[in-house]
């Protein structure tokens, strides 16, 4: 029989204000099994544990249950506590108080009468718990960094800086993402090729990193230490290893109308190019949906050119297969489509764009090498209104419902360059509300207004529309309560961000949770930011939330020093809560095997006595307990019930169900 | 009626929400009868928002609403300023005991310069 210690929280006043936790501690002492029951106000606190502490020696507990919080926030904590004097840690069970119960009633009756249920239910299982010991997994100490955009470049540099190889897998032909495409950052305005750049060089010249380019993930198996990841690498009908980035094929490629992705499509380029000039690795890529040789098999140009004999048409996709401890995801963004908003005229005129649009419109590698023109007639625009939150806080279906964090810092800051730059340009900005939370970012956005005469203006715009040649914007003055028309040269559109689309199948991949707007979900949102709640896998930049350059670089460094932290383990515990098979019960159906989503369960072949010296070959259900993460789809779905979890069997489970029914 | 009836049945006929609205002014930037409204769009919605009946009761601007929609069209936050209006114009009527209008009134009160979206709006608001 069990010596069953039970502990209720009062978690100051969130669990008692609402549960008669004197009166739960008092009539749990009834319960069969049960030797000590208390109350006490903060039972995670250093005296709260010494109480647990205290009863466990002197009552000889030999399993406990914590009324209190959910077990996802102190569970570990309380294991700890009761392992510190000898209880094993598995004959721990904590019931959810605060989240089931207090959080979510009024009534204290009816609170108490269920917290009742919840702590009877949690002494059921804990009388069936046995003491469990984990396993260990040796770490593999290797990081993957998934995106090569600043994010991934932070993380990348900060791991190899600590001694670990380190691999960016990006699915571009080269690293840099989004932050290459800028002309200036703010809040210092200085020139973001030429603090990015750097680091890419860095990147390519660091040994212990390896920048995989023009490559995609195609598979992850194993668990957190143990990563095992299938990556295809795209043929880019280029040897990356021949290649010496002279450029030559770029200047005899017949087939120049391709649209120059990293120019936002502003410009044309040769089907065999490199996407910039600062690209790492400085390799050309053929675009094969424009290439004639590879769509109609007459050209090969570039072949006869190509001094170092690096083009090769027949190239096809490779996978390599590499393990890895720990993965950073670190996929970015993309503006979003405008289809859904023609009131701006976006799909009709050239001279309205986005943001985005216009900072390789005003940089000095971009089509118009830095000279601010419109693109419909290549003159410098006189009149240029912005519109901010286009598609963001919109909760009609047409944009998304978020604020994108960064559009009102970068709208300044083009607002401000261009009157720099062009003292003769009248600039509008239509705004709801200007957000400028940062280190130096408000005195930047007022700088704008008080020193740069930006035309700020409280009110949205309804319409654009095309009057001989000018952009009508029509908006409301909600200060002055006016509707205005403004005749512009240029409209810029600060574009709604989302993250990357390609992040939802690395989430799947990852078995990574994903939210309905496509962030990746974080552990916890204030004291476990960086990590996902799958192991092993962290989060760096866009792929998580909205957030900008100097925002994504402390994250992307945070990311590292919790890889660094793991794989500077040489093994990991284990989680011993896993399935198992009953060999004598299994039928070898398989239909465990299908629903595993980690491959922790194979099947083989087993000699059994059936006695009077005769034996038989069955094939039977095998779990791996390094691989298996204790999900129970195993458990479930065995139809003769020969799959059980340890520390979650049916018949715990059963127990539980039943005392939760008993009146 | 009491003065909280009235408000609450307004609220009822406008069928939105004016506590959704992020005071962004798109209705008022899209609304093709701006300059002739004494109330302007978002502060129909406000004005619900806040409890301002008799600031909605005493408004001329129900009458120069087109019932267009543009606003209910553009509103990123799915509030409808012309929900409200109707609601208003609706109530307006109702205390004026003028409920209904009969179609032999229309003609004479029609002229080639109203745009036929009013007309049909206004069968749909007053023939009931």
């Amino acid at each position: 029989m069990q010596k069953i210690g039970v502990f209720i929280c009062w978690c100051g006043s969130n669990i008692a204000a609402t549960v008669d936790v004197v009166r739960v501690a008092e009539e749990i002492k009834r319960e069969p099994g049960v030797v000590y029951s208390a109350d006490y106000q903060y039972m995670c606190s250093e005296n709260g544990q010494q109480l647990i502490k205290n009863a466990i020696k002197e009552y000889g507990l030999t399993g406990i249950v914590i009324g209190s919080c959910s077990p996802r926030m102190h569970e570990a904590t309380f294991r700890k506590a009761a392992e510190s004097v000898g209880l094993n840690p598995y004959m721990v069970e904590v019931a959810n108080l605060r989240e089931q119960v207090s959080w979510i009633h009024k009534d204290k009756e009816e609170a108490t009468e269920k917290a009742l249920i919840l702590v009877r239910t949690a002494i059921a299982k804990v009388r069936l718990n046995a003491p469990l010991k984990e396993g260990e997994s040796p770490v593999v100490k290797r990081a993957l960094v998934i995106g090569g955009g600043i994010a991934g470049i932070q993380a990348a540099l900060d791991i190899a800086e600590a001694g670990y190889p380190v691999d960016i897998v990006e699915k571009n032909a080269t690293i840099g993402g989004r932050m290459a495409q800028l002309d200036k950052t703010f809040p210092t305005l200085d020139c973001s090729a030429c603090i990015l750049t750097p680091k890419m060089v860095d990147c390519a010249q660091n040994e212990k990193i390896d920048i995989l380019s023009y490559s995609e993930i195609e598979e992850v198996k194993g668990y957190v230490g143990n990563f095992s990841v299938k990556i295809r690498k795209k043929a880019r009908y280029v040897d990356e290893t021949k290649c010496t980035g002279c450029k030559i094929c770029m200047t005899k490629c017949p087939s120049k109308k391709g649209l120059d992705e990293f120019n936002m499509n502003l410009k044309t380029r040769t089907a065999i190019h490199i996407p910039f000039a600062q690209a790492i690795p400085n390799v050309a890529v053929i675009d094969p949906e424009q290439c004639l040789k590879l769509k109609t098999g007459k050209c090969g140009i570039c072949q006869k050119f190509c001094g170092a004999g690096a083009i090769d048409y027949t190239m096809k996709d490779s996978f390599i297969e590499r393990q890895y401890g720990a993965i950073v995801v670190a996929t970015g963004f993309k503006p979003i489509d405008l289809t859904a908003f023609n009131e701006y005229g976006y799909a009709d005129n050239k001279d309205v764009v986005t943001s985005l649009e216009l900072e390789r419109l005003m940089n000095a590698a971009g089509p118009t090498n830095g000279v601010l023109l419109r693109p419909s007639d290549m003159t410098h625009p006189k009149v240029i209104t912005f519109i901010q939150c286009v598609g963001s806080r919109d909760v009609s279906g047409c944009g998304k419902p978020y604020c994108s964090k960064i559009c009102c810092m970068y709208t300044a800051k083009h607002a401000m360059l261009i009157r720099e730059k062009y003292p003769d340009t009248e600039v509008h900005v239509f705004y709801i509300d200007v957000r400028t939370p940062g280190k130096n970012y408000d005195e930047f956005y007022r700088r704008a207004v008080e020193q740069y005469n930006v035309d700020y203006i409280k009110g949205m715009v309804g319409k654009v529309y095309n009057e001989n040649g000018k952009l009508m914007v029509q908006g409301s003055d909600l200060l002055n309560n006016e509707q205005i028309v403004i005749p512009s040269d240029l409209v810029v559109l600060a574009t709604a961000i989302e993250p990357e689309p390609s992040v939802r199948k690395i989430a799947t991949l990852l078995t990574a949770s994903i939210d309905t707007n496509n962030f990746l979900n974080e552990s916890h949102p204030k004291l476990r930011p960086v990590e996902s709640p799958t192991a092993g896998v962290y989060l760096a930049g866009v792929c998580q939330g909205p957030k900008d350059i100097p925002e994504t670089v402390s994250q992307a460094s945070a990311c590292a020093a919790k890889v660094i932290g793991l794989l500077a383990k040489d093994k990991l515990k284990t989680n011993p809560c896993v399935a198992s098979s009953n060999e004598m019960m299994c039928n070898g159906c398989s239909q465990c095997a299908n629903v595993c989503a980690y491959g922790a369960i194979t099947y083989v072949d087993k000699e059994f006595r059936l006695g009077g010296g005769k034996t038989e070959i069955r094939r039977v259900a095998s779990v791996n307990p390094a691989v298996c993460q204790g999900c129970g789809a195993c458990t479930v779905t065995c139809p003769s019930g020969a799959m059980d979890l340890s520390g979650f069997s049916s018949k715990q489970i059963m127990s539980e169900v039943e005392a939760i029914c008993k009146k | 009626m009491t003065r909280q009836d009235t408000l609450e049945n307004i609220v009822r006929i406008s069928g939105t929400d004016a506590k959704k609205c992020m005071k962004c002014g798109k209705c008022d930037g899209r609304c093709p009868a701006y300059n002739d409204m004494d109330v302007k769009p978002h502060q129909f919605v406000n004005y619900v928002a806040e409890g301002k009946l008799e600031k909605l009761l005493a408004s001329h601007a129900i009458w120069n609403c087109l019932s267009c929609m543009a606003c209910v069209e553009r509103c990123p936050r799915g509030v409808a300023p012309q929900g409200v209006i109707e609601a208003v114009r609706d109530t307006v009527i109702r205390m004026q005991g003028n409920n209904g209008i009969k179609a032999e009134e229309i003609p004479p009160i029609v002229d080639e310069m109203i745009p036929q979206q009013l007309l049909v709006s206004a069968y749909r608001k007053y023939n009931k």
